[in-house]
């Protein structure tokens, strides 16, 4: 068959197509024209328009993380790059697989410092899984197929393509090969039998078994939670779940203990301390969830079952890595226990269970909802009520009330929950929110909010009204960027240094301004009606919840304290002036 | 599992695509993530499939130099990795270029020492010689070393190659 000369820019949407794209996120420029041309003649791709290029990286991390799928940006060259590099390394710390189409200037003008050039690959090397810039329109099918293999397998994350404004325009053959197998790319998807066999053997020997489960379950697809699910059910052990791992294992069920780390709970975090086998599934022992590294697990044996080689003994040194996809090994693992009749030893696991039900009592989550000051805890935990028979994704901004989603609304499926882990974007929640709901059109999206986060992206309230996106923007308003007031209390003498933000807009009225609806609640009698009519609204909402200016987010591991050095509350508190080396840290 | 805080010294071999940017990869890894390089070579090894072959030597803790391994390995344009320090026995050689000012007595004795290090004068004018010099790495030291109080003006070295013994190949 003699293939039709296509232009660049009509490879590109081929190639898009045949990858299974259905929505870019987008912002137009000069050296991107010809692609958004081809865009307008054709009907397989929508295109999401974005208010900035930021939003569009984030929005693209949503809909790939509530999907599965491969997200896809689409910016011009110089500042619409450069504006992407956070949402890149979001993606690249949080393990997200996006393809983000960049311009460039023609190749003849690349190194003459041209009107909105920059060197994006250069730039973008370090904060990208990979990088392309293509020179030969020869080059371009195999590099956008590539691309997304790239971008989904092994540890996904995020791929740019940068390209020159000829190569758009330049004639070429296009082939379709999104099946052909790369030649250096190819990670290691299965385990070795004895690898198996060493694992099982020792969570089926130990007493005090604990899994620490991560993102990488959820990555790994729905099987990797069912067989998760399976095992931890046959095993009889308890399991915690890290920030990205939220929904990997159901959030109800009473085997889980909760979120670990530095605002994770008290019993998941002294059943780390205390256990004598830790299971690291799909989860990278970050500074976060390890505290003090000296002091962490010491009368643990671990084993660490992750996709990527350089995850393992990066922080911690275990005693088998197993190298693989967790669905695949957790699978092996079932197989391998079951031909094996392998059982946990019930008396023991009793005892165990019974420790940690000690801890349990200690009920480190409660707070004291009295009066009509609305204390965030509550406002998200009477959300979560609301909300939790519904098909409804959450995405949330860093900081506070980030930690309170985390504690405070369960998570029963993967794919629930989108929030910025490993780098911390504030800014985030609300352009994610907008690509869940794109995926999602008829589902319900709220992204819970603080008021510092959501100013940073709030332009992208306008492209929630343009593509039709109803989101929910549930806000914990206390004037404060909430954690870095928390810390400045805990660490730094109460000084707070430029965290209060004052001339604060009315949120109802910018809500209204930008043809949202704005709700307020300053009274916990009012929050329930106000949760309420927010979710019966079919359109964009803001829920202004009005919180206690001063509440802090407990239980917290301090920077530089063990696992078993926890505040649990405000009482703690006196005891603490932290340490020296803890302050160094963030 | 205690970590091991011994500093070690690894040549390292990696096999990689002959692209675009694929040493600023490299290098990138290395000061991004705070990995020592104490000599880096990179040439291509294999024109017709654009492949070249990168030997750095670095220092770390076992830790670390298994990190560095993992970290390089995961490059999408990364074929190979092997640790020629950790995998059997390798020799490794430098080439330098040792240029020698001076005149008289100076002059003679830089020229007895070369011939006793089997240093090659490949440029010579009244007043200077160039020498070149390959073999380990100490054995350069010690060559320019003793090139010093005789006049030593100017070096340039290649770094480190490096191979493992034996019949089989990377």
């Amino acid at each position: 068959m003699a293939d039709r000369k296509l232009t660049g820019s009509e490879m590109i949407i081929k190639a898009l197509v045949n990858e299974g794209v259905d929505t870019v996120f987008g912002y137009p420029g000069g050296a991107v024209l010809p692609i958004y041309d081809a865009i307008f003649q054709q009907n397989q791709l929508k295109h999401v328009l974005v208010r900035q290029e930021g939003g569009a990286v984030h929005m693209a991390e949503g809909y790939a993380r509530s999907t599965g799928k491969v997200g896809c940006v689409l910016v011009t060259s110089g500042p619409g790059a450069t504006n992407a590099v956070t949402g890149l390394t979001d993606a690249l710390m949080d393990s997200i697989p996006l393809v983000c189409l960049t311009g460039q200037v023609p190749t003849h003008m690349i190194g003459n410092d041209a009107f909105q050039e920059a060197d994006t690959t250069g730039i973008t090397r370090p904060c990208t899984k990979h990088n392309y810039l293509v020179k030969d329109i020869a080059d371009l099918p195999r590099i956008m197929h590539e691309a997304f293999y790239v971008a989904r397998s092994g540890r996904p994350g995020p791929v740019v393509i940068d390209l020159p404004k000829d190569i758009q325009m330049a004639l070429g053959t296009y082939k379709d090969l999104s099946q052909v197998e790369h030649k250096t790319y190819r990670p290691r998807m299965k385990a070795e039998k004895t690898e198996i066999e060493k694992a099982v053997a020792m969570i089926a020997a130990a007493k005090k078994p604990l899994f620490y489960c991560g993102g990488g379950v959820i990555n790994s697809g729905l099987k990797a939670s069912k067989q998760l699910d399976r095992l931890i059910k046959l095993t009889g052990a308890p399991v915690t779940l890290t920030l990205m791992g939220l929904g990997a294992y159901p959030g109800t069920d009473k085997q889980f203990l909760g979120m670990l780390g530095m605002h994770g709970t008290y019993e998941a975090n002294l059943a780390m301390h205390d256990a004598d086998l830790i299971v690291a599934v799909g989860s990278r022992f970050d500074d976060r969830v390890t505290g003090r590294l000296n002091a962490f697990a010491p009368n643990s044996k671990k084993i660490h079952i992750d996709i990527d080689p350089s995850s393992i003994n990066k922080n911690v040194m275990v005693d088998l890595p197993i190298v693989g996809d967790v669905g695949t090994i957790l699978d092996q693992m079932l197989r391998v226990w079951k031909a094996k009749g392998l059982k946990t030893n019930p008396k023991v696991m009793k005892a165990w269970w019974k420790q940690i039900d000690g801890w349990r009592q200690r009920d480190c989550l409660k707070y004291n909802q009295t009066g009509s000051v609305i204390k965030p805890q509550y406002a998200i935990e009477r959300l979560y009520e609301a909300t939790k028979d519904r098909d409804c994704y959450i995405t949330t901004e860093v900081g506070q009330h980030q930690m309170w989603a985390a504690q405070y609304y369960k998570f029963n499926e993967p794919k629930r929950w989108m929030t910025s882990g490993g780098l911390g974007t504030m800014g985030y929640g609300l352009p994610a929110a907008i690509g869940v709901q794109v995926a999602h059109p008829e589902a319900l999206v709220v992204d819970i909010s603080g008021e510092a986060s959501f100013l940073m992206n709030m332009q992208e309230m306008s492209t929630a009204v343009q593509c039709g996106a109803p989101v929910k923007v549930f806000i914990t308003n206390n004037q404060y960027m909430g954690m870095v007031r928390q810390w400045q209390e805990l660490m730094h003498g109460s000084r707070y240094s430029e965290s209060y933000t004052d001339a604060l807009p009315d949120l109802v009225k910018l809500a209204e301004a930008c043809h949202w609806v704005g709700l307020r609640a300053t009274k916990a009698e009012e929050v329930d009606d106000v949760i309420q009519e927010m979710i019966s609204i079919d359109r964009p909402v803001i829920a202004d919840i009005w919180v206690d200016q001063k509440e802090n987010c407990f239980p917290m591991i301090p920077s530089g304290a063990a696992h078993n050095e926890m505040l649990l509350g405000p009482d703690d508190e006196a005891q603490q002036s932290g340490s020296e080396e803890g302050m160094v840290l963030v | 599992m205690v970590a091991d805080s011994t500093i070690e010294r690894h040549t390292i071999a990696v096999l990689v695509d002959n692209e675009a940017g694929v040493l600023a990869r490299v290098i990138g890894l290395f000061s991004g993530r705070g990995y020592n390089i104490e000599s880096l070579t990179v040439a291509e090894i294999d024109v017709a499939d654009a492949i070249s072959r990168i030997t750095v030597v670095t220092s770390g803790t076992p830790q670390i130099i298994e990190q560095i391994k993992a970290q390089l390995d995961r490059l999408v344009p990364v074929h190979r990795v092997v640790d020629l320090t950790a995998e059997g026995a390798s020799v490794e050689r430098e080439l330098a270029l040792v240029k020698v000012a001076g005149k008289g007595n100076k002059r003679v004795e830089a020229l007895r020492i070369a011939d006793i290090f089997r240093a090659r004068a490949i440029d010579s004018t009244h007043d200077s010689f160039v020498f070149e010099i390959s073999g380990a790495t100490e054995k350069l030291n010690a060559f320019i070393d003793l090139m010093v109080p005789l006049g030593l003006v100017d070096v340039s070295r290649t770094g480190v190659v490096a191979i493992a013994r034996g019949k089989s190949a990377l």
